[in-house]
């Protein structure tokens, strides 16, 4: 057992649902327990999507346990196929069903629907999300693809992105734009976008695009032994690894290395003085292994900071991150403990955090200025803008996103000049972050001239009642009352008043 | 007494046929009770036997909350502790005694069962005495369970309430006991309207410390402010306590009604029932027109999810003239919810359990003006041009008594005057735009 507050990443199904809800024409039939479905809010809400994640829970309550549940499992599954017509089924257990022991795929091996249904094993008690969605990728391309006439022209598949990725939505647009200014077309996108048909298709490209290792490396792997399709080992974060990509990606399809870098503004905005400033500012890295390791490229050799820690949460990619951290001077951190991290972060005692959500708030704690790489993000991280972390315009966003938090150049320079300053101290921080700013105490200060003021008076209880008002409203309230009581001629506001005013503004 | 609402329906729902269904139910597991009940018990620490699912669901259902030193978290089960028994309760006994000791203020600690620890029937009951015993007096350990195989969201507290009742000391006392956690500014309200009608001394269950438990014996009364609480309220009676039934207190209407019970029970004359209620009576009146005003004619459509569905349609049909198609309750326990049923005039569809893809038919097909539902439906819906009020916020915004009347009817009439506003159209058209 292994006490914890913060989990950085879901369970395996979590994984297997967001292949699934990424994908169109498959459906995910679920052996889970009433109240698994809390995992759809993920998608309806943290990424906004305007339908239900394409899964069929069985929903079985403790009257069911005993033989009954394998018989909710093949209701479940009959009657998923027969409402939404699926191209293919995906079936498994969830932690609870994994207990009990029915077996998924037999059951629905039994049930002969005219529809390939794929069974997927994911140990919920040693593995978790990332495993779940890399696994359930790799079972369908396995089931799925097969080798075929590659196309006319130099064409590949973009694997990876899945719903409730960090930023997916804009890297597939930027990396795809990016393979089209070397007349490259993308043959297949998957898992999102793709229908279990697409699927089938997969082996028609020259080679394929590994987007996120995290989610379909098994697959890639696969696609490389079983179609002959060789895979690219660059993720296009940052600009040097943007450029790296495209040679990378021109070598194995044997066309001209091209990047229209005319949008391109990263470079020069680091270059210009205005940044001299970021020049050796310690960061701290902390996310998940691909964005860890394409951030700190251009935390190092775009940005001018010096990586003062870095890790990740995902074991998987622990070696690669290890050897990493080596040729960074720093040691790697690989856990899954945030209390570990918040003590790493503290001990290295860094001037910006880029992490998860999580990070984001360690570094609204120690006071330090972050921002978010990396998964597990929360709503404000899939924005409606576009916002892509991949190729040239991902460069562009990652600068202004890294910059934002970090006190401004100009700032910093008069916060050190001022240091005394009544108001320009260090401890007065920056002066967008408007709540925090404290005007410096002084012996010398005048003695403070109270105006009488004309109003009503706030009785004690009133006072104390008030005070029970959320704090975000509290202000709007006190001035609702007191217009209120103004304006019907009342001299003492009681908790009376309070109330009165209240049904009177009330909407 | 309810001069200005239309006179009870001769017969209202109370006898109406119930439609139960059993197939996918999208719905919160007991569990999540712990986000609301923790923030309630003050000095009470919940610490979940499960799995990454529970650890993952609480995070998710507690949004930012959880950094702020939470006092909950789950033992996640690993491998090694599925394979032998004994093991899983040491290994329990290590993590609480480390909980413990990084977390001296605690003095209530729940050991909550999960489904996978009730599947592989870890015996908490057990862990518990045997904690509280080596844990004592600083610290009482109890245990029930907020599994989703055994507890549907809200039913999370009644479970942890009737946990509680065995431990309660006994007393001949006449005493009320109000039971359900509420807001503390509501709270607060309702012991003072007690306090000026005469009735008393008043506890509550849960209390905010563990210091003052509320006691409980025959002379007990109970009033519940939560239609959730069944086994809770069984509990209490069978330590001799007596339920005092009425509408629940939502709206003027509820409110009135509830004291007016209380009132009975306690011999308080109908002059000083006036003079009390008379004041917060009218500013309700006042405060609920505002968003009736929104509401009047408009159709109704809840999807089950925490048993308030029943007291909530009565407030929003009698009070703010609303017309409801379908009550779908997760669990419908008659004896309680009587009293609200009774003033629902017949017509809607009342229904329990759920198969959520032949309610999703029904609620196509009636195309009510506003769908009662949880965050995971609430969107898909909104999409398909259903203007949707998500459930979970009735748990947590403070909705009960006098005060709260006008802020719970704003809450169903928000999302219709926001549609009203929008000129743009929604999501789903734009998506379609491009997509085509």
């Amino acid at each position: 057992m292994k006490l914890t507050v913060w989990t950085y990443e879901g369970p395996p199904h979590v994984g297997a649902m967001r292949v699934a809800t990424g994908m169109r024409g498959l459906h995910y039939v679920l052996h889970a327990p009433q109240g698994d479905t809390y995992a759809d809010l993920l998608f309806t809400m943290i990424e906004r999507r305007d339908h239900r994640p394409p899964v069929t829970y069985t929903t079985f309550q403790a009257r069911d346990l005993g033989s009954d549940t394998a018989n909710l499992f093949t209701t479940a599954c009959h009657d998923a196929y027969s409402r939404f017509q699926p191209q293919a089924l995906i079936v498994g257990s969830s932690c609870t069903a994994e207990l009990i022991q029915d077996d998924p795929a037999g059951l629905a091996e039994a049930m002969g629907l005219p529809i390939p249904v794929i069974a997927l094993e994911l140990p919920s008690y040693q593995r978790k999300e990332n495993f779940g969605a890399d696994e359930t990728f790799y079972q369908l391309v396995r089931h799925l693809a097969g080798p075929m006439e590659r196309t006319a022209r130099p064409s590949v598949n973009l694997l990876g992105p899945t719903a409730l990725g960090f930023r997916h939505r804009d890297d597939i647009t930027e990396v795809t734009a990016l393979l089209d200014e070397m007349g490259i077309s993308v043959n297949v996108c998957a898992p999102m976008g793709a229908t279990p048909a697409d699927l089938a298709r997969l082996g028609a490209a020259h080679a394929n695009i590994l987007m996120y290792p995290e989610t379909a490396e098994a697959a890639a792997r696969w696609c490389e032994k079983s179609l002959g399709q060789p895979y690219t080992r660059t993720v296009p974060i940052g600009v040097g690894a943007t450029r790296d990509f495209v040679d990378e990606i021109a070598g194995l399809l044997d066309v001209a290395p091209r990047l229209d870098t005319s949008r391109l503004r990263l470079p020069w905005y680091s270059a210009s003085v205005d940044s001299t400033y970021l020049t050796g500012k310690r960061v701290f890295l902390f996310g998940d292994a691909t964005h860890v390791a394409a951030a700190a490229r251009v935390a190092r050799d775009e940005m001018g900071f010096e990586v003062a820690g870095l890790g990740c949460f995902n074991r998987e990619f622990a070696r690669p991150i290890r050897q990493l951290a080596r040729e960074y001077g720093v040691e790697a951190l690989i856990t899954d403990d945030y209390l570990e991290v918040e003590r790493t972060i503290e001990a290295a005692a860094p001037e910006m955090i880029l992490g998860t959500q999580m990070e984001r708030h360690i570094g609204k704690r120690l006071g330090i200025p972050c921002a978010v790489i990396s998964a597990p993000m929360h709503v404000q991280d899939f924005p409606a803008r576009y916002s892509p972390q991949m190729g040239i315009e991902g460069a562009n966003v990652l600068f202004d996103t890294w910059v934002h938090p970090l006190v401004m150049g100009l700032e910093e320079h008069l916060l050190h000049m001022f240091r005394e300053d009544f108001e320009f101290h260090d401890a007065a921080g920056a002066s967008h972050h408007g709540g925090k700013a404290v005007v410096r105490e002084t012996a010398s200060s005048t003695p403070e001239i109270t105006v009488p003021e004309a109003g009503p008076v706030w009785l004690d209880a009133a006072e104390r009642e008030l005070r029970k008002v959320p704090f975000f409203v509290r202000g709007k309230a006190r001035r609702n009352t007191e217009t209120f009581a103004a304006e019907k001629g009342v001299a003492e506001i009681g908790v009376e008043t309070l109330y009165e005013a209240k049904a009177h503004y009330a909407r | 007494m309810s001069d200005h609402l239309p006179p009870p329906p001769e017969t209202g729902c109370r006898n109406a046929p119930l439609l139960k269904e059993r197939g996918q139910r999208e719905v919160f597991c007991g569990l999540t009770g712990i986000v609301w009940l923790h923030r309630k018990m003050q000095d009470a620490f919940f610490l979940v036997v499960g799995s990454r699912t529970c650890a993952h669901l609480l995070q998710s259902a507690a949004g930012v909350m959880i950094f702020a030193e939470p006092r909950f978290g789950t033992a996640i089960l690993e491998e090694g502790d599925l394979a032998g028994m004994k093991d899983a309760q040491d290994e329990l006994d290590r993590e609480v005694a480390r909980l413990l000791e990084r977390r001296p203020d605690i003095r209530q600690l729940f050991l909550v069962g999960s489904c996978p620890s009730e599947v592989i029937k870890l015996d908490l009951a057990k862990a518990a005495q045997r904690l509280s015993a080596r844990h004592a007096p600083h610290v009482r350990v109890m245990n029930y369970s907020g599994s989703g195989i055994e507890t549907t969201f809200t039913q999370g507290e009644d479970a942890c309430l009737e946990a509680m009742v065995p431990e309660l000391p006994a007393t001949d006392a006449h005493e009320l006991l109000l039971v359900g956690a509420l807001p503390d500014v509501v709270e607060d309200q309702a012991l003072q309207l007690l306090a000026d009608l005469g009735i008393g001394p008043v506890r509550c269950l849960p209390a905010r410390r563990v210091d003052e438990m509320p006691h409980v014996g025959p002379n007990t009364r109970v009033a519940l402010t939560q239609p959730f609480l069944g086994d809770t309220l069984a509990a209490l009676e069978r330590r001799g306590a007596r339920h005092v039934p009425s509408p629940l207190p939502f709206g003027e209407e509820g409110t009135t009604q509830w004291l007016a019970a209380l009132a009975a029970e306690f011999g308080v004359d109908r002059d000083r029932f006036e003079r009390v209620t008379a004041a917060p009576r009218a500013r309700a009146r006042k405060a609920i027109a505002a968003a009736a005003e929104t509401l009047r004619g408009r159709s109704i459509f809840f999807f089950p999810d925490s048993q308030l569905e029943v007291p909530l349609a009565r407030f929003l049909t009698r009070e703010c003239g609303m017309e409801a198609i379908e009550i779908g309750t997760p669990f419908l326990h008659r004896a309680i919810a009587g009293p609200d049923l009774d003033l629902i005039a017949p017509g809607p569809t009342l229904s329990e359990g759920q198969d959520v893809d032949l309610q999703l038919d029904r609620v196509r097909a009636a195309r009510p003006d506003l769908t009662v539902c949880g965050l995971g439906l609430a969107n898909p819906l909104e999409a398909e041009g259903l203007a949707t009020k998500w459930a979970i916020e009735l748990v947590f915004t403070p909705v009960h008594f006098y005060e709260q009347a006008g802020d719970l009817a704003a809450l169903f009439a928000r999302p219709l005057r926001r549609k009203e506003l929008l000129k743009v159209g929604a999501a789903a058209t734009a998506q379609r735009e491009i997509g085509a």
